[in-house]
């Protein structure tokens, strides 16, 4: 929902202390979700973080959350998908070229950045290009094998 | 400016030291003279005498053509095939890569492909969105965006590979270039999008038309100030207005395009609106011409691209230098064929 997104971003800080300790919680659990096995976690997992990160960030499901980085703003609300905005046709209102009733999802990002703490240097990091495969598919749970995988050379 | 290196005139240069292309707008960039570049407008037509007339009334003027990719969304000759029929007669394109239509496959492709007909000169654009076109119900691609397809172009050109890892036997030497909007929200960090994008592989940027010099000069500050100067080659984008109502047209209905209201009134206060236009243009130019940090501009005559010589001439910008067109050293062949046979 539009207000709620616009809530997200205005609270970036606390989401992002927020998600700080879940992910910390969440890749702690790793062995947890190890025996019950990342595949068959895939689809229950995916269905609890569209339906929480839908009703917070209107989250897109790319499979591969970069909100940390984009001041809690998802970025592929942008009608372009653009992951490094905000592109050149901002209204001078700062809403979106292509959606005038909608503020510009980077406008916003760079709004929520300032909030945040890590955010605020990691919206400088540019983001690399979306693997498409990833859409629909749980961002917790890649963070969590990712991250495990990188402690265990 | 003519190099001594240039074996046939308008073939490409061999690739200097410091240098990623073997092109004449790097060229004259790096060599710290005030560069000029335009817009052609591609034709809705498969003749190529229509890309040559349309290349041709910039002869003498400027250093490179920017062969647009689809701009506004509107279906035109693609920017491939433009920059292809100019290469082979020696002129300098700039190709511009839109995310819009393609996705990073047929993108890569095109990186090769353009390289390989002599193009050496790239700009990565996020792109217009369908919405805007003349073909709205076109599905929009938006695989990549301009900084993910810039660390793609860059990955092709200096580490030899595609996105997926897979080897290029000759790589791609390209000058790669990114556009930048000064002129609308969020300004603070117009800067720093800029510098994102050179961490990206941005070498040169080209900006949306500007009309407001007071906001240049206070993006070109905050350049300065997170230490971009030198680090990338600005030219800033111009372009004459036609009237009072078209500007006004352009600012209310174009995303992206910042007209000041007091350049709206010296509009509609002339005899002949169409001058004034141009003179405008002309009293910009010499503005950022003085403006630390910039590197030449980007000239868009939208449908006036007959207008760009004179503004470019009436300007001095060039300062006599005269860019290289085909059939610019005819003279100095001729010259010089006289002395060998002596």
């Amino acid at each position: 929902m539009y207000a709620v997104r616009r809530w997200s971003v205005r609270h970036a800080r606390g989401l992002e202390i927020f998600y700080s300790a879940f992910e910390r919680v969440f890749v702690a659990l790793h062995p947890l979700w190890n025996a019950i096995g990342y595949e068959r976690l895939e689809k229950p997992v995916a269905v609890v973080e569209k339906v929480v990160k839908g009703f917070l960030f209107d989250c897109q499901m790319c499979g591969q959350c970069a909100l940390s980085s984009t001041g809690m703003s998802c970025s592929m609300n942008c009608p372009k998908n653009i992951r490094n905005g905000p592109c050149g046709g901002v209204r001078a209102n700062g809403n979106c070229e292509v959606k005038p009733e909608m503020k510009c999802v980077w406008v916003e990002a760079f709004a929520g950045s300032e909030r945040m703490v890590e955010g605020k240097k990691a919206i400088r990091v540019v983001q690399i290009a979306v693997d498409r495969r990833l859409e629909g598919k749980s961002s917790w749970l890649k963070v969590a094998r990712e991250k495990n995988a990188k402690a265990k050379p | 400016m003519r190099f001594d290196d240039e074996p046939v005139p308008g073939y490409p240069l061999p690739i200097l030291p410091g240098h990623t292309s073997p092109g004449r707008l790097e060229r004259v960039l790096r060599a710290g003279a005030f560069a000029v570049t335009t817009e052609l407008d591609p034709p809705d037509s498969a003749d190529p005498e229509d890309v040559y007339k349309r290349a041709r009334i910039f002869d003498g003027y400027v250093d490179a053509i920017n062969a647009t990719d689809g701009s506004g969304a509107n279906c035109h000759m693609s920017s491939l095939a433009v920059c292809a029929l100019l290469t082979r007669i020696g002129y300098a394109p700039v190709m511009q890569i839109s995310c819009r239509d393609k996705n990073r496959i047929a993108i890569q492709g095109d990186i090769l492909g353009g390289a390989a007909m002599g193009v050496a000169n790239m700009l990565c654009l996020s792109g217009d969105s369908v919405q805007s076109g003349d073909h709205p119900q076109a599905k929009p691609v938006f695989d990549l965006d301009c900084m993910s397809l810039l660390t793609i172009g860059r990955t092709l050109r200096d580490e030899h590979k595609f996105q997926s890892g897979r080897k290029v036997t000759f790589a791609p030497r390209v000058f790669f270039g990114a556009a930048a909007n000064p002129f609308v929200p969020p300004f603070e960090w117009r800067a720093e999008r800029i510098a994102k994008k050179v961490e990206a592989g941005a070498q040169f940027i080209q900006t949306q038309y500007c009309y407001d010099i007071p906001r240049l000069k206070t993006f070109m500050q905050q350049i300065e100030d997170i230490g971009l100067l030198g680090k990338v080659f600005l030219l800033i984008g111009v372009g004459p207005l036609r009237s009072a109502k078209a500007a006004d047209w352009m600012r209310t209905n174009v995303p992206g395009i910042h007209i000041p209201d007091s350049v709206i009134k010296r509009m509609a206060g002339a005899d002949k609106p169409a001058l004034e236009g141009r003179q405008i243009c002309i009293d910009l130019i010499q503005e950022i011409k003085d403006i630390k940090g910039v590197s030449g501009v980007h000239v868009m005559a939208f449908r006036q691209e007959d207008t760009v010589a004179e503004i470019i001439q009436r300007s001095g910008v060039l300062a006599g230098r005269v860019p290289w067109y085909p059939g610019r050293d005819t003279l100095y062949q001729s010259g010089q064929s006289e002395k060998e046979t002596t």
